[in-house]
């Protein structure tokens, strides 16, 4: 692998707080220059431990990490030059909005003018260029975040953290931050690594997208990769909405497998993450991907359903069906008027093709 | 104009104007806020502001002996301070001091001897000598009873009684007095005692708060970082002090601190200081220092605490993540954030300390006495009410002052403590 394709390498790193549990497993962790990764995960994952690691307030237990082909692991946090954004802003209360920005300058001993200019061009860039001589409680939450960022950015760091950073934000303003921060890295071409327990945000903004679950990478992959093919169950659960089916493989074939549900209907899917017959298999569909009442022939799978609950959602209808032994079986229907007739108790016929169901590990 | 005045004050539906309804409204409320706090407000009423109103009434106060010489002091007040007295004020003088009964004029000799040292035994040995005295004229039969009735000097100390208020007490607090024509001038060498003790109890209450802040500062800092288990352990030493009396704790230090103490026997077993050469760590100053640096430091330890615990821990990762080296974020970014727990706990430490008595009498020996002691004595022994007022109104007037300094300064909105 080319020096380019691990700016930042992790190499099977564990971490363990009380020597009896580890909290990150063997990790092992490539990222090339220009990168925006995410590491996504729910609580207790392993995502923060990473990357606070990474910016070097944790020491890996064992393992080794480097940037830039360097091993950091005994190199002080204040030596890395790594920027980072932290989950509460952890602006200096005390210092106006320039003092801040200016502090990582004036450690590095730059030139007073230079300070000002650098200043100023951070605040520019997130559009608080009017704002440097207020206090950060004086700011709203957004605008805190922003300066949080300038203040990451301002002394031209390697490679730049963001541990949550738009948690404390209300939903709308999370969205519009969402794209900044995602057109900053592409104005900049900075290398980031981000973390978050929201898989949209991941979705929105990230190259790649890590999912962790028990210290571990369960996949690592684009967005649309993550979400159309999902390696395992977690991660097929963990991103975006998704039916699950229980039931054993009854037969392999070539790329496909059937698996048999617990009242007896057949389901062809794509083999995944099955490896023999008579295992047991956890079915994942995504909701978009089930038709109603359409024509049999293009699909590999037809079944009767009992329609359990509509939820009107405005674009779509959100339909609650019984099929296959599952009555929490999602299906989204589009809002047309030929779909309006769709009433609850009623009985419909639902498709779907083979090459959407994927066959995945089932955990018990 | 806005459209309210042009159409009068809003009203509610049943014609009432709002603000009298509101107010109407809000009464009750008052009512009860007020009812509660009542009993509070009664008990610092009795116990807080009456007192300190009557030590600063006393402080100035010279009606008494006002009482006992009402017509003396008034004939007096015409006398040209030549030479000595006309006959008539003799004359009141002899019948007053007749008139006046034990304790009245013990209690008014006492008064008069603080101007004049003299006058209590001068009064005594005419009460007795006075009833030789059939008739006046006075001037002479009294001058030939005590030849002290005959100098200039006492009859001239009692000009700074005649007034019902006198500076004299606040005079004598900072080792100045009126001299016979009652103009102001420093009291004799050998008789300043105050403002040496003034000096001496800033000195220690500055010095015990500097070191409960060197001494205080690192442990808040531990209690606030560490993981709870810990803290709370660290928190429980530094609360165990406040479960032991204050006196126990003065008394143990008294045994570890004297020449033949713990820590000077460990000293000279340690082969550290020669058996002949034992440090004297008490009955002076150093005592004073040491034991209440010790009863003080939780005055400092727990506002710092709970200012520490406020300061988020991610501060300082940020400045060490922005390049800071761990000394310069704490001095520039941790140090600053602190700073109204340190004002906090070093006004409170000063405070307390300024007014100290009980270890300064124990373990400060002659050297370590402070104004406090002073005043400890004054009430308790010369029962010189007036000077005590006087100095404890100095006390709590220099406190003021360097609460307005502060304010100025550093603005007393800053104190927190949590």
């Amino acid at each position: 692998m080319s020096e380019k394709d691990s700016f930042v390498k992790f190499e099977n790193v564990d971490k363990s707080y009380d020597g009896e549990s580890l909290v990150v497993k063997g990790l092992n962790l490539d990222i090339p220059q220009g990168e925006f990764l995410t590491m996504l995960g729910p609580s207790g994952s392993g995502k923060t431990t990473t990357l606070m690691m990474l910016a070097g307030f944790e020491t890996p237990t064992s393992g080794e990490i480097y940037l830039e082909g360097e091993p950091i692991s005994s190199i002080p946090p204040y030596k890395r030059g790594i920027g980072m954004v932290f989950q509460n802003y952890a602006l200096f209360p005390h210092m106006t909005v320039n003092e801040n920005l200016a502090f990582p300058l004036e450690v590095r001993k730059l030139e007073k003018s230079e300070v000002e200019e650098k200043v100023h061009k951070a605040l520019s860039m997130v559009e608080l260029q009017d704002f440097g001589t207020r206090m950060p409680l004086q700011l709203s939450g957004g605008q805190q975040q922003r300066v949080a960022l300038a203040r990451a950015l301002v002394f031209e760091p390697r490679l730049v953290l963001m541990d949550e950073p738009l948690g404390a934000l209300d939903k709308k303003l999370r969205e519009q931050m969402q794209y900044e921060i995602k057109h900053i890295h592409e104005n900049i071409g900075i290398t980031v690594v981000y973390v978050t327990h929201d898989q949209s945000e991941a979705l929105t903004m990230s190259n790649r997208i890590a999912v962790f679950n028990d210290g571990k990478i369960q996949q690592i992959s684009t967005p649309d990769v993550l979400y159309e093919k999902p390696d395992n169950s977690f991660v097929a659960q963990f991103i975006g909405e998704n039916n699950q089916i229980k039931g054993t493989v009854k037969s392999m074939n070539g790329k496909n497998c059937v698996v048999k549900t617990e009242n007896g209907d057949e389901i062809v899917s794509l083999k995944i993450n099955v490896n023999s017959v008579g295992e047991t298999s956890l079915l994942s569909l995504r909701p978009e991907r089930v038709w109603v009442n359409v024509d049999e022939k293009n699909y590999e799978n037809n079944f009767e359903a009992k329609v359990e609950e509509l939820i009107y959602l405005g674009d779509h209808v959100r339909t609650r069906v019984k099929v296959c032994g599952n009555d929490q079986f999602i299906v989204k229907i589009p809002n047309s008027s030929d779909q309006s007739d769709l009433k609850e108790g009623a009985k419909v016929k639902l498709s779907w093709k083979a090459d959407d169901t994927r066959a995945l590990d089932f955990k018990a | 104009m806005s459209s309210e005045t042009l159409s009068g004050p809003i009203l509610t539906s049943d014609g009432i104007p709002l603000k009298v309804s509101l107010r109407k409204a809000e009464k009750r409320n008052k009512i009860r806020a007020f009812l509660l706090v009542l009993p509070l407000l009664a008990f610092i009423l009795i116990t807080f502001i009456i007192p300190i109103g009557d030590m600063l009434a006393r402080s100035v106060d010279d009606r008494y002996i006002n009482t006992v010489f009402p017509k003396t002091f008034e004939i007096y007040k015409k006398w040209d301070k030549q030479d000595l007295p006309p006959e008539e004020v003799y004359e009141t003088m002899f019948f007053e001091i007749n008139a006046a009964k034990g304790f009245k004029i013990g209690k008014a000799s006492t008064r008069m001897n603080y101007s004049k040292s003299g006058w209590k035994s001068l009064i005594k040995k005419s009460q007795r000598k006075f009833k030789k005295i059939k008739e006046g004229p006075y001037k002479e039969q009294m001058i030939a009873i005590d030849k002290r009735w005959g100098d200039p000097l006492y009859w001239k100390a009692l000009g700074e009684m005649v007034d019902p208020t006198t500076m004299g007490y606040y005079l004598n607090s900072v080792d100045l007095k009126y001299d016979s024509n009652k103009e102001i001038i420093a009291q004799p060498e050998n008789r300043r005692i105050y403002n040496h003790t003034w000096i001496k109890t800033f000195k220690v209450s500055l010095l015990v708060t500097l070191f409960t802040l060197m001494l205080g500062y690192p442990i808040a800092y531990l209690l606030a970082t560490l993981p709870l288990k810990y803290s709370n352990l660290l928190m429980i030493c530094v609360l165990l002090p406040f479960w032991t009396s204050l006196l126990v704790r003065t008394v143990a230090w008294m045994i570890i601190l004297q020449q033949n103490g713990v820590f000077n026997n460990l000293m000279v077993i340690a082969g550290l200081i020669a058996d002949e050469n034992r440090w004297k760590l008490m009955y002076n100053e150093t005592g004073t220092i040491i034991v209440m640096t010790q009863i003080l430091l939780p005055f400092m330890v727990l506002p710092l605490y709970s200012v520490m615990k406020t300061i988020s821990p991610s501060y300082m990762k940020a400045a060490l993540n922005l390049g800071a080296s761990p000394l310069h974020a704490f001095w520039k970014v941790y140090m600053p954030n602190s700073l109204p727990g340190v004002s906090a706990g070093g006004l409170l430490v000063f405070i307390i300390a300024i007014g100290y008595f009980i270890t300064p009498e124990l373990v400060g020996g002659k050297d370590g006495q402070m104004i406090g002691n002073w005043i400890a004595y004054h009430l308790k022994t010369t029962l010189n009410w007036g000077l005590c007022a006087a100095l404890g109104s100095v006390l709590l007037f220099v406190m003021l002052v360097f609460y307005w300094v502060y304010n100025k300064i550093i603005g007393v909105e800053n104190i927190k403590l949590g």
